[in-house]
Parts: C-alpha cells; sequence; structure tokens
C-alpha cells in the first residue's frame, strides 16, 4: 500500500526587540535566573499589558514577506491553561484576528535532497557531503522543484516562562526570564508531502526571517521552535487521516528525522490494520524515536476570550505600504538576482542566498573581481567544508578568511600562479593562520611550476626510472600515462602545471 | 439545565467535596436558568460589545525599562530555590 | 465654602467627624498628627464591633503620618484591600492571598502619595470584591454601623462602613456591578464609579477588566470631586486608560443645576421595590425640581437583562483573572507531592465560596461548547444595554433612581440564595455594562432610621454633571449631615 505524508508545521519566533511584548523587561538571553521580570512579566496581581508597538511592525513584516492578508483589524485574545510557566494562567495571543491572515512561502529543493543552508553547521555537514568538491556537478543534474506552501497565519503572543525539572528533588525550578518575550507563531498549512519538503519549508522561512532582521532564528537558545503535525492517507486519498503532534525537535535536522520516523510509525500502524490516535508525541533525539506525552487528565479547553486589558488595533493602509517599502531584498529576489546577474545555476543561487551571510560574503568577493562562478564553488565546497571541521559558523568565516582573501585566491588560479589543487592547500593553510593567499603562496614557494626545461628534466627522469609502465604506455594502456602524470606531479610537490606535464610526458613517449 | 460539575471544576482546578460540589451544582443550574432569559432576545444583527471605551492603538515604544523587583518578589514566594520559583514537581499522570 | 467647614474652624466638630475637605483645611493649619491620632482611636474602638478595617495604623504600632504636603495635606485615607500597595499585605479578603505583599504601589496608590495623603487602613471587602453584602469576606463580615444587625452592602463594604462610621475621611473602593454605589447606599455616604477608564485601573486587583473601576466613598459630594481631582486622568500602563481631558471636578460644585433635563427610567421603578425606597427617590425628583430641574420620563428597555449579562461576561472574565490564584509565585500554598495537588489543594482551600461559584460559572461559559449561547450572546445584549443609555442621553443629562431595590437587608438574609443576592444588583449593574460614570448618595432614611440611596447616571466623561446636580441636592437637604449611633 501507497501512503502520503501530510504534514504542517508550527513555528515560533522570538522576535527581535528591546523590550517584552507587553512591559519594559529586557528581552536579553542567558541573564539570571528571574531577573527581567516585572510585575507585569510575573503576572502579578493589578498588572495590565500595554503592546509594544515594535513587536507588531516586526509581525507586520514578516506578514508582508509572507504574502499574507492583512485586513488592518486585529485584536488579542487569552489562551487559559494551567502551567508553572505561564505567570497568570493564561497566555495573551490572537484567537479569531490574527495581525496575518492567510499567506504562502516558495520552497525549493532537489528531490530526495533538501538544499542545505550552513549556518546550520551540523545539519550541513550532514545533510550535504556531496556539495563539497566536484560532486556539486552531479546535483546540477537534478531539476530543482519548486512549491508554494500555504501560511495559515502568523500571530503575535506572549512566550512562556522556563521551567526547569532536572537534578532537583521532587520539586521543578521556574525562570521568568523568558516570560513575555513577543513571539510570533506561524501556522502553515498541511501543504508539506515530506521530510524534504518540511526541511526546506523551515529554511525558506529562516532565511526569510533573517533576511526581515526580525529574529535570530537560533533553535539552541529557543528563539526560533517547530512543531510538527504529520499524518499519513492512502495515496489518491483527499481526506486528512489522524495527526499527530510531535514537539522537542531541536534543530532542523532533528524536525526532518522526527517526522521521517512518525510516517514510519503510522504507516506501520495501518498496514497492522492498527490507528493512528490523536496526540501529543515528544522527539527523543538521544533515541531518534517519537514518544506519546503521558496521557492529559482532560482534553484541552483553552477558553479564549477577547483580552479586556488591551484594545484593539486598526493598521492603516499607509502604515502598511509603509513597512512593505521600507522591506529589504528578500530571499527570492535575491536568488534572482544571483541568477541574473552573476550566471550561477538555480541551485547555487539558492544555496548561497539561503544564508545571508553566505550570500553577503559572495558578493563581496565579487565585488572584489572574483569570478562568481568559481566564487560559488569555492564557498560551497572548500570553505564551508573548513567552517564545519573547524566547528565554525558563516557569521565567523569573513574572520578566519575574508572575501577577499577569496578574490584573491582565485586571482592565482586564474592567472595560473597556483593550481587548483595547491589552492585547496593554501586555503587551509590561510585560514588556519589568518594570513592572505598570495603570502602564503610565496612564502611557501607555491608558485606552479611552467618551466617547460625544468619539466622536461624531471619527466625525463620519471621515464628512466619507470620502464615498466612506460612500457605498458606504448603497449596501449592509457592508464599507465595517468600513473606517470602522478609520479611527475610527485616529484615537483604537486606543483607542476598539470596540463603541461601531461603534455610533455605524452611527447616523450610518442 | 444539567451542569457538569465535575467537568468544569477540573478545569478550573477545584476540588469539590461531595456536598460542595451538589450544592454547586443547584445554585449554578439556578444561576443558568435565569440567564436563559436572555434567548428570547433577537441579537443577530447586534454586535458583541468588548470594549466599553472607543479607544484603539494604544502601544508603549520598545524601551527597557528594568523594574528589579525580583529580590522583594521572591522574598515573599511561596516557594523559591535561589533565585527560582520552586514548585512541586510536575508530573502528568 | 460650605456651612460645615466653618464649624470646623471654630473647632465644634470632633476631629474625627470632620469632612475630608474639613480634614484637609485643618491639618494644612494644624498639621495632621491629632486628626491621625483622632481616627487612630476611633477605629481602635469601633474596628472590633464594626471590622471595616482589615489593617490599620494602630497606636501600639508607631503611626507615621506623611508630612503635610501636596493638596490632600498629610490627611489619614483608607484604601480597599484589593488596591496594590508597595510593601503591604494586600489580600482581597481571600484566605489565598495571605501574606500577598505587592512589590509595587497602584497608579491611584502613587497619586494619592504625591498628592501628600497618608494611607491610614486598609479596609475589608467581600472576597475578590465578589459580593452584595461583605458577608464573602474570608476575615469576617462588615456591619453596618446605621444597625450591626445588617450588612453594609458590598463589595466595598469596608470602605462605605468606615466612612460612615468616622473612622476615616475618606476611602478608596472599586465598582464592577455596583461596589462603591451600593455600599454608600447602604451606609448613608457618597459613593462614585467613574467613567470606565477615568481612573487607572493599573494596580487594582482585577475582578471583571471590562467593567472595573476605582472610586472614591466620601462623606460629600464635595469630598469626592477634591479626590478625583486626585485620581483621574490617563496612565500609559493601563491601556484601557481614556485619554481625555481632566476638569477641576470641584469648579462643578456651584449648586446651579436650573435647566438641567433628569430622567427618570420607567423600567427602574417596578412592582415589588421597596415603597420607602421608592418614595424617597420620587421625593428626589421633585426636589430637583424645584432646584430648577427638569424631570423627564426616559426608557431602558433592556435593564431586565443586565444582571444575566453581568453574571455571564464579568465572571468570565473573573475566571480567567483568577486563574494566577494558584499558589506558583505568591500568597497562600497548600504543600503538596506533585503540581497537580498543589494546584487543586491550594485552589479549594483559598477560595471561599461565592468566589468558587463565580469561578466554575465563568469557566462554563467560556468552555468549549457553550461561548457562544453565553458568552457571545452576552456580549451582544450588553451592546443594546449600551445602546439604551445613548438613546436615553440624547434626551436628559442625567438619570436618577434608586441605588438598590431595598434599604440594607440582615445580615444572613440572602447568603443561602445567590441568586436573590445577585438581583439585588440591578440598578447598578447596568452603569457598568455601560461604561458610564454614576454616584449613589443619600436621598433620605427609612421610618427605621436605614439610609436609602439615589443613583445619579450621566454620559460617558460628563462626571461633572453628576458632581453639579449631586452637591446641590446635598445642599438642599443635608442628609450628610445625619450619623449613625454607635
Amino acid at each position: 500500500m501507497n501512503y502520503e505524508p501530510v504534514i504542517g508545521l508550527e513555528v515560533h519566533v522570538q522576535l527581535l526587540t528591546q523590550s517584552k511584548l507587553f512591559c519594559g523587561c529586557s528581552t536579553k538571553f542567558g541573564e539570571e535566573p528571574n531577573k527581567n521580570t516585572c510585575p507585569v512579566c510575573l503576572g502579578w496581581p493589578g498588572s495590565l499589558p500595554v503592546l509594544n508597538e515594535e513587536a507588531l511592525k516586526l509581525a507586520l513584516k514578516v506578514g508582508l514577506a509572507l504574502n499574507c492578508e492583512i485586513s488592518g483589524r486585529l485584536k488579542f485574545d487569552r489562551k487559559n491553561y494551567f502551567y508553572p510557566d505561564l505567570p497568570k494562567a493564561y497566555q495573551i495571543s490572537q484567537y479569531d484576528n490574527p495581525v496575518n491572515g492567510k499567506g504562502w512561502l516558495e520552497i525549493e529543493y532537489k528531490p530526495n535532497k533538501a538544499v542545505i543552508l550552513s549556518p546550520d553547521a551540523e545539519a550541513s555537514k550532514m545533510e550535504n557531503p556531496e556539495a563539497q568538491g566536484d560532486s556539486q556537478k552531479v546535483q546540477d543534474d537534478k531539476k530543482m522543484i519548486t512549491k508554494k506552501i500555504g501560511i495559515t497565519r502568523a500571530h503575535l503572543e506572549e512566550d512562556a516562562g522556563k521551567l526547569l525539572h532536572e537534578g532537583i528533588a521532587a520539586a521543578s525550578l521556574v525562570d521568568y526570564n523568558r516570560a513575555g518575550t513577543p513571539l510570533l507563531e506561524i501556522v502553515s498549512e498541511p501543504d508539506l508531502r515530506s521530510p524534504e519538503e518540511a526541511y526546506a519549508y523551515l529554511t525558506s522561512l529562516k532565511a526569510i526571517l533573517q533576511y526581515l532582521e526580525v529574529s535570530d532564528c537560533n533553535m539552541e537558545e529557543g528563539s526560533l521552535r517547530c512543531d510538527a503535525n504529520v499524518s499519513i492517507r492512502k495515496a489518491g486519498e483527499s481526506k486528512f487521516g489522524t495527526k499527530a503532534e510531535i514537539k522537542n525537535m531541536n534543530s532542523f535536522k532533528a524536525v526532518q528525522k522526527a517526522i521521517q520516523y512518525e510516517i514510519k510509525r503510522q504507516t506501520d500502524l495501518l498496514e497492522s490494520h492498527e490507528r493512528v490516535i490523536q496526540e501529543t508525541r515528544l522527539w527523543n533525539e538521544t533515541k531518534g524515536q517519537t514518544f506519546t506525552m503521558r496521557s492529559k487528565e482532560e482534553a484541552h479547553d483553552y477558553r479564549y476570550f477577547p483580552e479586556p486589558d488591551l484594545v484593539p488595533f486598526s493598521i492603516s493602509k499607509e502604515t502598511v505600504e509603509g513597512i512593505r517599502k521600507d522591506l529589504p531584498e528578500l530571499p527570492v529576489q535575491r536568488v534572482d538576482r544571483f541568477i541574473k546577474n552573476y550566471s550561477l545555476s538555480d541551485y547555487d543561487a539558492l544555496v548561497l542566498v539561503q544564508d545571508k551571510q553566505l550570500a553577503n560574503y559572495f558578493e563581496t568577493a565579487v565585488a572584489e573581481k572574483a569570478n562568481p562562478k568559481l566564487a560559488s564553488n569555492w564557498i560551497q565546497s572548500e570553505l564551508l567544508a573548513l567552517v564545519n571541521s573547524n566547528k565554525h559558523t558563516v557569521e565567523t568565516l569573513p574572520k578566519f578568511f575574508p572575501a577577499t582573501y577569496l578574490a584573491e585566491l582565485l586571482g592565482l588560479i586564474e592567472n595560473q600562479t597556483i593550481s587548483g589543487k595547491i589552492a585547496k592547500d593554501v586555503v587551509a593553510i590561510s585560514y588556519e593562520s589568518g594570513k592572505s593567499p598570495g603570502t602564503v603562496v610565496k612564502e611557501k614557494s607555491l608558485e606552479q611550476v611552467t618551466d617547460t626545461k625544468l619539466l622536461e628534466s624531471a619527466a625525463d627522469k620519471i621515464i628512466a626510472a619507470h620502464p615498466k609502465s612506460v612500457a605498458d604506455f606504448k603497449a596501449g594502456k592509457r592508464q599507465a600515462l595517468g600513473f606517470l602524470v602522478g609520479q611527475l606531479m610527485k616529484e615537483t610537490q604537486g606543483k607542476a602545471n598539470p596540463k603541461l606535464a601531461n603534455e610533455i610526458l605524452v611527447r616523450k613517449l610518442s | 439545565m444539567s451542569f457538569e460539575i465535575e467537568k468544569i471544576a477540573g478545569l478550573a482546578r477545584l476540588h469539590l467535596k461531595p456536598e460542595e460540589a451538589a450544592k454547586l451544582k443547584n445554585d449554578l443550574e439556578a444561576i443558568l436558568g435565569y440567564v436563559k432569559k436572555l434567548e428570547t432576545l433577537d441579537t443577530q444583527n447586534v454586535s458583541p460589545t468588548s470594549h466599553v471605551l472607543e479607544i484603539e492603538n494604544v502601544f508603549r515604544p520598545d524601551q527597557v525599562n528594568p523594574s528589579q523587583v525580583r529580590d522583594e518578589v521572591l522574598k515573599h514566594a511561596p516557594g523559591r530555590e535561589g533565585n527560582f520559583f520552586k514548585v512541586p514537581k510536575v508530573v502528568d499522570k | 465654602m460650605t456651612g460645615s467647614s466653618i464649624k470646623a474652624e471654630k473647632g465644634n466638630t470632633p476631629l474625627h467627624q470632620l469632612t475630608f475637605k474639613e480634614a484637609i483645611d485643618y491639618s494644612k493649619k494644624e498639621g495632621n498628627k491629632t486628626l491621625f491620632d483622632a481616627l487612630i482611636s476611633r477605629a481602635e474602638s469601633l474596628n472590633p464591633r464594626l471590622n471595616a478595617f482589615l489593617r490599620f495604623n494602630k497606636s501600639d504600632s508607631p503611626p507615621h503620618p506623611s508630612p503635610v504636603t501636596g493638596p490632600l495635606a498629610g490627611v489619614p485615607i483608607s484604601i480597599k484591600d484589593n488596591i496594590c500597595i508597595r510593601g503591604l499585605e494586600t489580600t482581597c479578603a481571600s484566605k489565598i492571598l495571605a501574606g500577598h505583599v505587592p512589590p509595587y504601589d497602584a497608579t491611584v496608590i502613587e497619586k494619592l502619595k504625591t498628592a501628600g495623603a497618608t494611607l491610614f487602613s486598609q479596609c475589608n471587602m467581600d472576597e475578590f470584591a465578589f459580593g452584595s453584602s461583605n458577608e464573602s469576606s474570608a476575615f469576617g463580615p462588615v456591619k453596618n454601623p446605621w444597625d450591626i444587625e445588617r450588612v453594609p452592602g458590598g463589595s466595598s463594604g469596608g470602605s462605605a462602613a468606615a466612612v460612615a462610621a468616622d473612622m476615616t475621611y475618606a476611602a478608596l473602593g472599586s465598582d464592577t456591578g455596583g461596589s462603591i454605589r451600593q455600599p454608600a447606599a447602604f451606609c448613608g455616604i457618597v459613593g462614585l464609579k467613574p467613567t470606565y477608564g477615568r481612573i487607572s485601573r493599573y494596580g487594582l486587583i482585577a475582578f471583571g477588566s471590562s467593567f472595573d473601576q476605582i472610586g472614591p466613598l466620601t462623606k460629600t459630594v464635595e469630598d469626592c470631586a477634591i479626590l478625583m481631582n486626585i485620581l483621574a486622568g490617563h496612565d500609559s500602563r493601563d491601556s484601557t486608560s481614556a485619554p481625555n481631558p481632566v476638569p477641576d471636578y470641584t469648579k462643578a460644585l456651584t449648586q446651579q443645576i436650573k435647566g438641567l433635563k433628569i430622567g427618570l427610567p420607567k423600567e427602574y421603578f417596578v412592582e415589588g421595590m421597596d415603597k420607602e425606597v421608592e418614595k424617597s427617590v420620587r421625593d428626589a425628583a421633585e426636589i430637583f425640581k424645584k432646584l430648577g430641574a427638569e424631570i423627564k420620563p426616559v426608557s431602558l428597555p433592556h435593564t431586565e437583562y443586565s444582571v444575566a449579562v453581568y453574571y455571564i461576561v464579568a465572571v468570565a472574565e473573573a475566571s480567567s483573572n483568577l486563574g494566577r490564584f494558584d499558589g506558583v509565585e505568591f500568597g497562600f500554598r497548600v504543600p503538596a507531592k506533585d503540581l497537580k495537588e498543589m494546584y487543586f489543594e491550594t485552589r479549594s482551600q483559598g477560595f471561599g465560596a461565592e468566589a468558587k461559584r463565580r469561578i466554575l460559572l465563568g469557566t462554563f461559559v467560556l468552555s468549549a461548547g457553550y461561548y457562544e449561547a453565553y458568552y457571545l450572546k452576552g456580549q451582544k445584549v450588553r451592546t443594546l444595554i449600551r445602546e439604551d443609555f445613548t438613546q436615553a442621553f440624547k434626551e436628559v443629562d442625567l438619570i436618577l433612581s434608586p441605588t438598590a431595590p431595598t434599604p440594607p437587608f440582615k445580615i444572613g438574609e440572602k447568603s443561602s440564595d445567590p441568586l436573590a443576592m445577585y438581583l439585588s444588583d440591578i440598578f447598578t449593574i447596568p452603569v457598568n455594562l455601560a461604561g458610564i460614570p454614576a454616584m449613589s448618595l443619600p436621598c433620605g432614611f427609612t421610618k427605621s432610621g436605614l439610609p436609602i440611596g439615589m443613583q445619579l447616571m450621566a454620559k460617558p466623561f460628563d462626571e461633572e454633571t453628576i458632581f453639579r446636580a449631586g452637591h446641590a441636592f446635598e445642599q438642599e437637604t443635608g442628609y450628610y449631615k445625619q450619623k449613625p449611633k454607635l
């Protein structure tokens, strides 16, 4: 039996405001417990909320970038439930008049291979091993798939505090520093059909949020969180199956793996004629499985009603248009520009653009006269590999290997001062030492040997030393030439111009 | 109407003794019976009132304004450990 | 300005009997120490009988009267126990807030302090302001100073009784469905529920957030105006605070009401209401006529639905507002083996019966499957009730009605029948549903000597007209001069 997965994602992002959504406390991460609190975010009796104007503005930016309907009328509602991290026993959220209504987001990916964004170094490495080196060409052969994913809504709400369970006997500890931080909950339609699409959706969304500069999107610090609703149905059926809500994923990679696991779990259930139960399940990263949250004693009944402590808001068309006008270049526009201006492939443009810093790095190098196609290849292969193997991030790449170095390096290759192979060593040394590629080449005397006389005498030496290979070649074994070229390269410490070395050997042997 | 007192008390995190529950159920059924009189009014074209004031767009600027209430608040907290509030273990049962 | 203030200057009045205005004038000349001492000795002798104060500066704890500065000149004032005062226990007369010490001052407290008032005592009330009789206080009922067998009204019963018994010069209360006006009526004093949004709610422990207003309870209309000058105004910490400019309310005390149009709503004079109450209010209308006002019949056709709307919408808000009393951060907590048990035990032991009743009712009307039939319906009928007032105020400047359908009833008389208790707020609730201002002031006494109050309602933000008419009536009748025999 063939099953089709149906996936919807709920993404919570912390908005980059100085102060909290309804009070003047700082949103700074990593402070002493309960330092950033006041009567309002502690839910102290008698305290009242007042909306942070900037938070609404950031929310609208996202809405515009996600093509959302913006009615201009919005209000807040209370979502009532008891939990120690929720100081008022209700969360101020938005129920029926969200700031941003229906919209959409375009994802682009290669089948069975979502485009990987590099900021998440680990994910990049795991997801895209072939992106390194020449295997890039293999990818280019595959066609990119473009798909529009519906956005149900993107609404503002306040974050909860943090509950610590570990290591404390018979008690839990509560830190309300995070309570009241502005969150935007972005809910997708159940339009995603594979873990790869979910991954592509998250990377696209994250790129947009980073271009807008509305969020850090740091999953480790919790400034971006993602829950997945997963169900499966028989291929061709239009009715949705029973869904499970999956929580507790700490990276995009984990989201992808959790969905993968969940699809398999649900498929196995249906195959053995069992039912999928509607429930919330937690992803366990170590075990690589989802587990049911211990059953709730009651069904959720959040008793939403309009928040009486906040007045309604109306946003004029002029305000919305003003924000629209100030929107920065978004990833989709930048991809188009990269393809058009730099003749990059769709895939290369996407990989670069989906990480804003990487794209900026690329453009800086190009501005320094680097060849765009080469720059793109070198960034995606050698440079990202170095970033990953050093457990660095793209953010710090310019510190270790500035874009001007890349331009310089590519210049050295183009004017044949060094070979591509030597260039790889130069990059590594340069990245490690901070010295410019030109300096490294000079200090280590890595200039390519193009001196024909020198190469000819080296070739004579090799021919004399390997009579068997010479005989093989003359007997028609072409691969013997490869061996001899290799020996010649070795003799010159890899500095021989490979093309020249080849030519000289062939001439001498024929 | 019959008031599902157990369910509602659960939502409200109230544990009622049997005689207390019986009395409250009675009271609430009487009140809800009284409230039924609203059904006689046609409100199809009436918009609901959430706010009596006609004001909107009340904002605060995005400025940090530290309050430094932590020590005062923790001093009177029913449970604390260091700078944390402390509650009995969260057990989902 | 008034006859009585001259008397005070002559020193004929015992100090505790001074009006707020007289006390301010006195304090400016003589200092506030003697005023303070007078109230302490009054409170020490009367509070054991009336139970009006939960806490006050007793003579054995050194009192700290504020210096004689600002417009209020250090005069003592009393605060209902649901208004947060930094560093002082504030309980809403509930066990669940025992030991709760707010880390901040309510905006009104800041304003009073800035104006130079001395915070003298914290007043008993119905638990979380849930009640019309003060019987639901976790710290025992308040007694009516006019007859200690009777209730002082509620929920601001402690504030009203204290002012009526000359235990304080003025008090703050809060009014969600009549909680300032009905106790003012039952205790024979003046109580104003200002327009919703006129006084900041920041620091008022919420009951029904879209109804609640803080307001003064005073001996005279003038005292009320003096306090309104201090309390009213926009507060950036309260999103529902109105930006309208604040007039000088004392300027409205002109005694000139010629040409004022006062409406008598026919729905407020119905079969079954107390005859003495009805007669007093109709007599009051005649007095207004004599003073030059025009009396007109008006109609507020949806009045009979008010109580039903209120007991849906206000309790829904209350059920949510009271969720935070769960033993996690403040107040009372029952030690428990796990979180769930702590929640249930803390709330079950911490809340009194009326609080539980309202929490359950509010939880129910918001719960899945009932929201539209109850909460949404209630909000819609609320619109109809607001429109009633909008229409009526096209024809009149003020609406006059009884404050309560009966004089003060006996303690215990209605406590077993919540619905009967709720219905006793039928005349005050519509005002909160519409958000308009209304004042209760004395309009006579029953044969047995119990005070009767009348209510003056006005358009939103037109407290001035209430002050104008109220003051004229008060000066004409002098009811405020009568004191309970204690």
